[in-house]
C-alpha cells in the first residue's frame, strides 16, 4: 500500500513541478516542492474559511461580526461544512505527503525531554539529530491528522443532524467538535509565530520553497547532512569562525 | 400584558373612594390542556393552526393509520398523532394525541441554541422562536426531547408552534383551541389547567376503568406549558415518544455555559502567550548570529 502512495505523492511532485518551480540560489537548499507548497496554501485556505465561519457558530453573540464575510449565520452554517470537507480532504493530500518524514522516532522523544530549553531560547542550536522535521511539528502534524478524523466524524453527524443519529449523539459531537477546534485554535498561533517572526527565515520554505543554508543547519541538522553530506556542526563552527574574523577586523 | 398593566386605571377625576381595580395585577403562566380522552381525531386543531399562521397546507402522507402525516414539519406545527395500543386483555386502545410544542419550563432547544436571541421565553411561559436571529445550526433539534423543531431547507431556519403569542399577547386563546368542538384543549393559566386536569383524572379512576389515569406534566424539565390528560399516565410512550423522562443533554448544559466560555478564553491565551514569548524570550535565528555586545543585554 505504501508504495502506492510512494507512486502517486511522486506523481504528484513531478506534474506540479511542471507547473511551477522553486529556485535554489547558491547558499540555499530546496525545502519544500512546489507540491507540497500548493497543499499547505490551499489546506490554509479552508482552514480558516472553516474557522472564521466556525466562530460565528461556536460563539454567535462575540462572533457575529465574522458572519457577514459569508453572507450571515444561515449561510455561513450551511457553507461550513463544505469548507471543512475541503480542509481535511487537502490535508489528507499532505498527510500522505508527509507521512514518511513524520514517523515519530526516538530522536523525537529525546527532543521532547528537552522542550524547555527549545521553548526558553536557551539552546540555539537544534540537537544534531532532528533531521527533516522535529518532534514539535510532528506533535501538530499528528494532532491534526488526529484532529480530522474527529471533525471528520462528528462533523458529519452534526451535518445529518438529530434526525438521522439521535440527539444525544449529535450533543455529544458537538463537544467533540468543539474540543478539537479549539486544540487547532491554540496551535495555528504557535504555527504561524513560528514560521513567520518566532524563527525568521522559515517563511520563505512555505512561499519559494527554499531556505538558506544557516537555516538549514540550524534548525534541521540531520536534514542538512542528509541533503548536502557536510557535519552541520563543523559548518556552523566555520561560518562562525568567519563571522568572528569579520568582526575583529572591522 | 404589558400593556393592560400600563392602562391600568390608577386616579379617576370627581371619583370618590379608591379608584377600582388600583395596585391590583395578575402576572400568569399559561398553558395548555389536552385532554386525550376526550379527544375524536377531528384534526381541526390542525387545519386552524395551519390557517391562523398563514402556512401553505402541505401535501399529505397515508401510512396507513388516521395521521395526517407521519412527523410535523417546518410549516405544519399540530398533528394528531394516532396510536392503537394493545391492552393486556387483547382489546386494543385507540389513542389520539396533539403533538405539538411543549413550552418547556426549562428548554432544551433554548439551552442548545447558539444564537444570540433565536430562541426566546416569555413570563407566561410561552417559548418563541426569532427566526431573523436564527443561522441554522439545527442544535436545537437535538436539545428538544419532544423533536420539535423542524428546519425549513429554503429559509435555513428553524419553526415551530408559538403557542400562538400572538394572539395570546392580545388576550385571545391559540387557534387550536378555538377550533377544538369537544372541549378537550383548554387553554388558561397553568394553576388553573393542573386543577382541571387533575380533576379529569381523578374523574377517570373513580368513574371509568383507568386506574392510571394522570397528569402529564414532566418535572425532570420543570413542567410544561402544554399538559395532558393520559388514560394511562404511566406509560406516556404508547401515544407515539411522548417519553416518561424527558431531559436535556449534559453537554448543552455544562459544555456551553461553563466549558465553552474558559476553554474558548484559554485558546485565545495562546495569541498572548505567542505574543509575550517574542517580547520576552524573542526569536530564534539562523545560527551564527553576530558576537553580543559586551555589557548589553540581560
Amino acid at each position: 500500500m505504501s508504495t502506492a502512495i510512494d507512486r502517486f505523492d511522486d506523481k504528484a511532485r513531478r506534474s506540479f513541478g511542471s507547473i511551477g518551480r522553486t529556485e535554489v540560489y547558491r547558499g540555499e537548499l530546496l525545502r519544500h516542492p512546489v507540491y507540497t507548497r500548493v497543499l499547505h496554501w490551499t489546506v490554509a485556505v479552508f482552514f480558516f474559511l472553516a474557522l472564521f465561519s466556525g466562530f460565528g457558530i461556536y460563539l454567535p453573540w462575540l462572533f457575529r461580526w465574522f458572519t457577514p464575510i459569508f453572507g450571515g449565520g444561515p449561510l455561513a452554517r450551511a457553507m461550513h461544512p463544505w469548507f471543512g470537507l475541503g480542509f481535511v480532504l487537502f490535508f489528507g493530500l499532505q498527510a500522505l505527503n508527509w507521512f514518511r518524514p513524520m514517523v515519530w522516532t526516538r530522536t523525537d522523544t529525546e527532543w521532547m525531554k528537552n522542550i524547555k530549553k527549545e521553548v526558553s531560547g536557551e539552546e540555539k542550536l537544534e540537537p544534531a539529530e532532528t533531521g527533516f522535521f522535529n518532534a514539535g511539528q510532528k506533535v501538530q502534524f499528528w494532532e491534526i491528522v488526529g484532529g480530522c478524523i474527529a471533525y471528520l466524524i462528528t462533523g458529519i453527524i452534526l451535518w445529518m443532524g438529530a434526525s438521522t443519529f439521535g440527539r444525544i449523539t449529535v450533543a455529544v459531537s458537538y463537544v467533540i467538535h468543539d474540543i478539537s477546534a479549539l486544540i487547532m485554535l491554540g496551535g495555528i498561533f504557535i504555527h504561524i509565530y513560528l514560521s513567520t517572526i518566532g524563527e525568521p527565515g522559515t517563511f520563505q520554505s512555505m512561499t519559494r520553497g527554499a531556505v538558506s543554508e544557516a537555516w538549514a543547519w540550524t534548525f534541521h541538522p540531520a536534514w542538512y547532512r542528509q541533503v548536502t553530506g557536510r557535519d552541520p556542526r563543523q559548518a556552523y563552527e566555520e561560518a562562525k569562525r568567519k563571522m568572528d574574523a569579520e568582526y575583529k577586523s572591522s | 400584558m404589558a400593556e393592560r398593566k400600563t392602562f391600568q386605571t390608577q386616579r379617576i377625576s370627581g371619583h370618590s373612594g379608591a379608584s377600582p381595580g388600583f395596585g391590583m395585577q395578575r402576572d400568569f403562566q399559561v398553558c395548555k390542556l389536552v385532554d386525550t380522552t376526550t379527544c375524536i381525531g377531528c384534526k381541526a386543531c390542525e387545519v386552524a393552526c395551519v390557517e391562523w399562521n398563514d402556512m401553505p397546507f402541505s401535501p399529505t402522507v397515508f401510512d396507513n393509520t388516521y395521521q395526517t402525516m407521519p412527523e410535523t414539519r417546518w410549516n405544519f406545527w399540530n398533528l394528531i398523532k394516532f396510536n392503537e395500543h394493545q391492552k393486556p386483555d387483547g382489546t386494543i386502545q385507540w389513542l389520539m394525541r396533539k403533538d405539538q410544542c411543549m413550552h418547556c419550563a426549562d428548554p432544551g432547544c433554548l439551552a442548545a441554541c447558539p444564537a444570540d436571541g433565536a430562541i426566546v421565553q416569555y413570563a407566561n411561559g410561552i417559548v418563541d422562536f426569532n427566526q431573523e436571529n436564527c443561522i441554522g445550526c439545527e442544535f436545537c433539534v437535538s436539545g428538544c426531547p419532544f423533536d420539535i423543531p423542524r428546519f425549513n431547507p429554503a429559509t435555513k431556519k428553524v419553526y415551530k408552534c408559538t403557542l400562538c403569542s400572538d394572539r395570546v399577547g392580545q388576550g385571545l386563546e391559540p387557534a387550536c383551541i378555538k377550533a377544538c368542538p369537544t372541549g378537550c384543549l383548554k387553554f388558561g393559566t397553568k394553576d388553573d389547567m393542573k386543577f382541571i386536569a387533575g380533576e379529569r383524572a381523578k374523574q377517570l379512576r373513580d368513574h371509568f376503568d383507568m386506574p392510571n389515569a394522570g397528569v402529564y406534566d414532566p418535572q425532570s424539565i420543570g413542567g410544561t406549558h402544554v399538559i395532558y390528560v393520559l388514560h394511562d399516565a404511566t406509560d406516556p410512550e404508547r401515544y407515539g415518544h411522548l417519553p416518561k423522562n424527558p431531559t436535556i443533554p449534559w453537554s448543552y448544559t455544562i459544555w456551553k455555559w461553563l466549558a465553552k466560555p474558559i476553554l474558548g478564553t484559554f485558546a485565545l491565551f495562546g495569541l498572548l502567550g505567542v505574543f509575550f514569548h517574542y517580547v520576552t524570550v524573542g526569536p530564534r535565528r539562523p545560527q551564527p548570529e553576530p558576537p553580543q555586545r559586551e555589557g548589553g543585554g540581560e
